[in-house]
């Protein structure tokens, strides 16, 4: 996939209500379903046919394809991203398969009547709605396994060796796995060395300890002090204790320009851990509840 | 009512005239114009312009900006137009839509044409063209869409006076450049199977090479086109299709392979010489599991592939990411280069891939000369096969427990296009160093599908960086830090000049000096987000830039 964050992409696409027919009420348009595709509307099918589709789904299709239709135990393909079911308008394409039109490449021609090939297709189509973005599996996120596969004594060692410098299992740390209940979102923060978003940047936070603080001495030797605001090649801006901002431009080395990230620290431990250190730690911070 | 407009609209008729580009005209080193999206055939990104140069570029400045809207509105704000009385822009509207999708904003992502004194430029579902020395709009070609991934585009092809643009719903649309009016649009892929188009088509001789991409499991391919009529030349896939297809071996079934991804994202380039058309193939699927893809390479996905422009036939091909797992596709602008490597004169062909390694071939035969990581802290690999592609290390998966990646599935670098310099004979690109934790959320043993099956949590980087890397060694030879998370923007520009223009990932346009990396001149425009143009008019040169729905042109005066 060629894009940094696609995320917010599918937010461009937003659904108008019609303008046509001013002065009279619009006629309500026809029960549609979202797919996976942005802006595609697959027509939702009539409730009775999906029923009836599901059911010979499951007696002539599901032993081949699979009851989620990904494929199943006797080699039948996934349907979910089979081109020919993803083009299927109304059975034109999907039907013939069933009667047969692939048995050349093992697909045999099951018996049933036209009108349950026609409520298979439906069906299939129904379920291909349901695919994510991206091409995410409609399965995904029903249960997602549990995290928690490492050794908490070894864990507890790390820690004393490698953290116990900034961080205590009785003072900072202490509870933390009751503040953050869920075991991969406290490995996650532990790891960011806080709470942090999706996809990069850290989390806005008040939390004097996550303060970014910039110093700027003047060469004239007056220093400022404060919160760092945004800084670049050219110019670097802090926040006063009153709330002021001071900007200041910058020329090389001059004004001498510190940084002071409480953070790095944590970003500089990134490229040293192993899986395993990752795992074991976690494995330990569970128990600090 | 009709006399008095079509009075008005003449004025813009008659400004977006000219000869067009001639297709011989692109074969011809890079100098005033830039009439296609690498500027060349090279991708080099490199002009031969030095009136702005290293020693005046302090004098640089802004020429006028424009504001663009995309959609059915038609109100260009900034300088372009508005209380500038100019005459009133064209607006053409075509597709199959209905016209009840709403795009909403859009982002200039596409490398702006220069031709004639006019740009021509796109956002998804809309073409533009403008006068070059002021921004005032001449004509905006609105496509009505039925829908796909609004994600970007990368903007327009040119052959003579017609114009060609891929849409999210996957139409090849030609337009006249003098008028904005439609000449004829024809499917290119299906958008109930998920494609969606973004890249720039690329014109060579009598072809429309128009590439296309999907997200679920479906096989990626190349397509060429008359640029007269539309029709197709050939089409070219990038995995196995049939029994007997180079490459199915690596592959645990053809049914896998037929679903095994390698989209053509972004545009190639293009050798006149050996007539080799040079493309970055996209990611396997599914991106993230083994299951149905089997342990093998996953042929021709993550590759450099060279096709004949006239047959589409591959000649030669090198993977860059075999067997990739993180979706790091290998659709990155690839650069030509004549030059010395080892004490012999070559023709090479040079790629820094989205996996944080950089790699030289020579271009006529695909032999690998030389594989470098750029990434600092990329981690997902262990050693180099026989061939000089990375090896895939299965621990840094998306595992249950999680596994720590370096870069993320955004990689060292997207599809910002990189830039060289034969004057300095550095390579210019981004280096990302992001961690994420690769959780690995579907254990079917059927394996996912698309882009599914994992979460993916960020959690630091080490550092973002500008690099310039010296192609003979594969070393960085200099590299600047971005500040904050959003680095890059989008991509390079360098010139005779001995300058770098790229964004500082700070809200800043910035002019480097090409040797050395230093910052010489720099515009806090906003976030860039496409790759700078420049050309030269009446004796000035310009450099044009985009920051969302903006584009902006300075010049030296």
């Amino acid at each position: 996939m060629q894009v940094r964050k696609l995320y917010w992409a599918t937010a461009f696409l937003t659904l108008l209500p019609s303008l046509q027919g001013q002065g009279t009420p619009p006629t309500p348009p026809a029960r549609r379903m979202g797919g996976f595709i942005p802006g595609q509307q697959r027509v939702a099918g009539d409730p009775a046919q999906l029923e009836r589709g599901k059911s010979v789904y499951g007696i002539g299709c599901r032993s081949c394809h699979g009851a989620d239709l990904r494929g199943g135990d006797m080699g039948g393909p996934n349907l979910l991203r089979s081109q020919l079911c993803l083009s299927d308008k109304d059975g034109e394409l999907i039907i013939p398969v069933i009667e047969g039109s692939r048995q050349s490449t093992g697909m045999p021609a099951i018996k049933m009547s036209s009108e349950d090939a026609k409520a298979v297709a439906a069906y299939v189509r129904s379920v291909l709605g349901t695919i994510g973005g991206q091409g995410m599996p409609p399965s995904v996120g029903k249960a997602a396994p549990s995290i928690l596969v490492g050794n908490a004594s070894e864990g507890q060692a790390y820690f004393a060796a490698k953290c116990s410098g900034c961080h205590s299992g009785t003072g900072d740390m202490q509870g933390i796995a009751s503040r953050i209940a869920d075991p991969k979102a406290l490995q996650n923060a532990w790891v960011a060395g806080g709470a942090r978003q999706r996809f990069g940047g850290p989390a806005q936070s008040n939390s004097r300890r996550r303060t970014v603080t910039v110093a700027v001495t003047l060469p004239s030797g007056a220093k400022e002090d404060g919160r760092l605001v945004r800084i670049d090649d050219f110019t670097v801006t802090l926040a006063r204790e009153d709330g002021t901002t001071a900007t200041f431009r910058r020329d090389g080395d001059i004004p001498k320009v510190e940084v002071r990230d409480p953070l790095k620290a944590h970003r500089d431990l990134l490229p040293g851990y192993t899986d395993k250190n990752i795992h074991d730690v976690t494995a330990y911070l569970v128990t600090l509840k | 009512m009709r006399s008095i407009r079509t009075l008005l609209f003449l004025p813009a008729l008659l400004l977006g005239q000219g000869k067009g580009i001639a297709p011989s005209e692109l074969t011809k080193p890079l100098k005033d114009s830039w009439p296609t999206y690498n500027g060349d055939y090279t991708g080099r990104r490199f002009s031969a312009l030095k009136q702005v140069n290293s020693v005046n570029v302090k004098s640089l400045s802004l020429a006028w900006m424009s504001r663009l809207t995309p959609g059915m509105g038609n109100t260009q704000q900034g300088f372009g137009r508005r209380g500038f009385a100019g005459p009133q822009s064209r607006i053409i509207v075509g597709g199959e839509g209905s016209g009840e999708l709403n795009v909403g904003g859009g982002t200039i992502k596409a490398s702006v044409l220069q031709v004639d004194g006019t740009l021509y430029f796109t956002m998804p579902d809309n073409a533009w063209a403008v006068d070059a020395r002021d921004g005032r709009e001449l004509w905006h070609y609105f496509w009505k869409t039925k829908g796909g991934t609004h994600i970007g585009n990368r903007g327009l092809g040119m052959w003579n006076n017609y114009l060609y643009m891929e849409t999210p719903d996957n139409y090849l649309v030609s337009l006249d450049a003098r008028t904005g009016k439609e000449r004829w649009h024809k499917t290119i892929a299906e958008l109930d199977q998920g494609y969606f188009s973004t890249p720039a088509p690329i014109i060579i001789g009598n072809h429309v090479i128009a590439g296309t991409g999907n997200d679920i499991d479906a096989p990626g391919f190349l397509q060429s086109f008359d640029p007269e009529t539309g029709e197709l030349q050939w089409k070219t896939y990038m995995v196995p299709m049939k029994k007997g297809d180079p490459g199915l071996e690596t592959w645990a079934s053809l049914d896998a392979a037929r679903h095994g991804g390698g989209q053509t994202w972004i545009p190639g380039a293009y050798d006149p010489e050996t007539k080799l058309y040079m493309i970055g193939t996209g990611n396997p699927t599914p991106a993230y599991t083994t299951g149905t893809r089997g342990e093998g390479d996953n042929l021709f996905t993550c590759a450099l592939v060279a096709l004949n422009v006239d047959t589409g036939k591959m000649a030669w091909y090198y993977q860059t990411s075999p067997h990739d797992m993180h979706d790091y596709d290998s659709a990155q602008t690839p650069v030509l280069v004549d030059g010395m490597f080892n004490g012999r004169q070559r023709k090479m062909v040079l790629t820094a891939a989205r996996n944080g390694y950089f790699f030289v071939l020579d271009r006529v035969t695909g032999e690998h000369l030389l594989t470098s990581r750029y990434g600092t802290h990329t981690n997902w690999a262990n050693g180099l096969n026989k061939s000089g592609g990375p090896k895939f290390d299965p621990a840094k998966n998306a595992t249950v427990p999680g596994a720590l990646v370096s870069p993320d599935s955004g990689g060292t670098v997207n599809w910002q296009p990189p830039a060289y310099n034969p004057d300095t004979g550095l390579f210019y690109v981004l280096e990302f160093n992001e961690f994420a934790m690769f959780y690995l959320t579907d254990v079917d043993p059927r394996g996912s599908m698309g882009l599914g099956g994992k979460e993916e949590v960020g959690v630091g980087s080490s550092g973002n960086y500008l690099v310039a890397i010296d192609y003979k060694t594969g070393k960085v030879v200099w590299r600047r830090q971005y500040y904050g998370t959003d680095g890059g923007g989008g991509g390079m520009l360098t010139t005779a000049g001995n300058l770098l223009f790229a964004s500082d990932g700070a809200g800043n346009f910035v002019a480097y000096d090409a040797k050395t990396g230093k910052p010489l001149w720099h515009a806090r425009i906003g976030r860039i987000t496409n790759a700078p143009q420049t050309y030269m008019l009446d004796g000035h040169q310009y450099v044009t830039v985009a920051t969302g729905d903006m584009l902006w042109a300075f010049v030296m005066n």
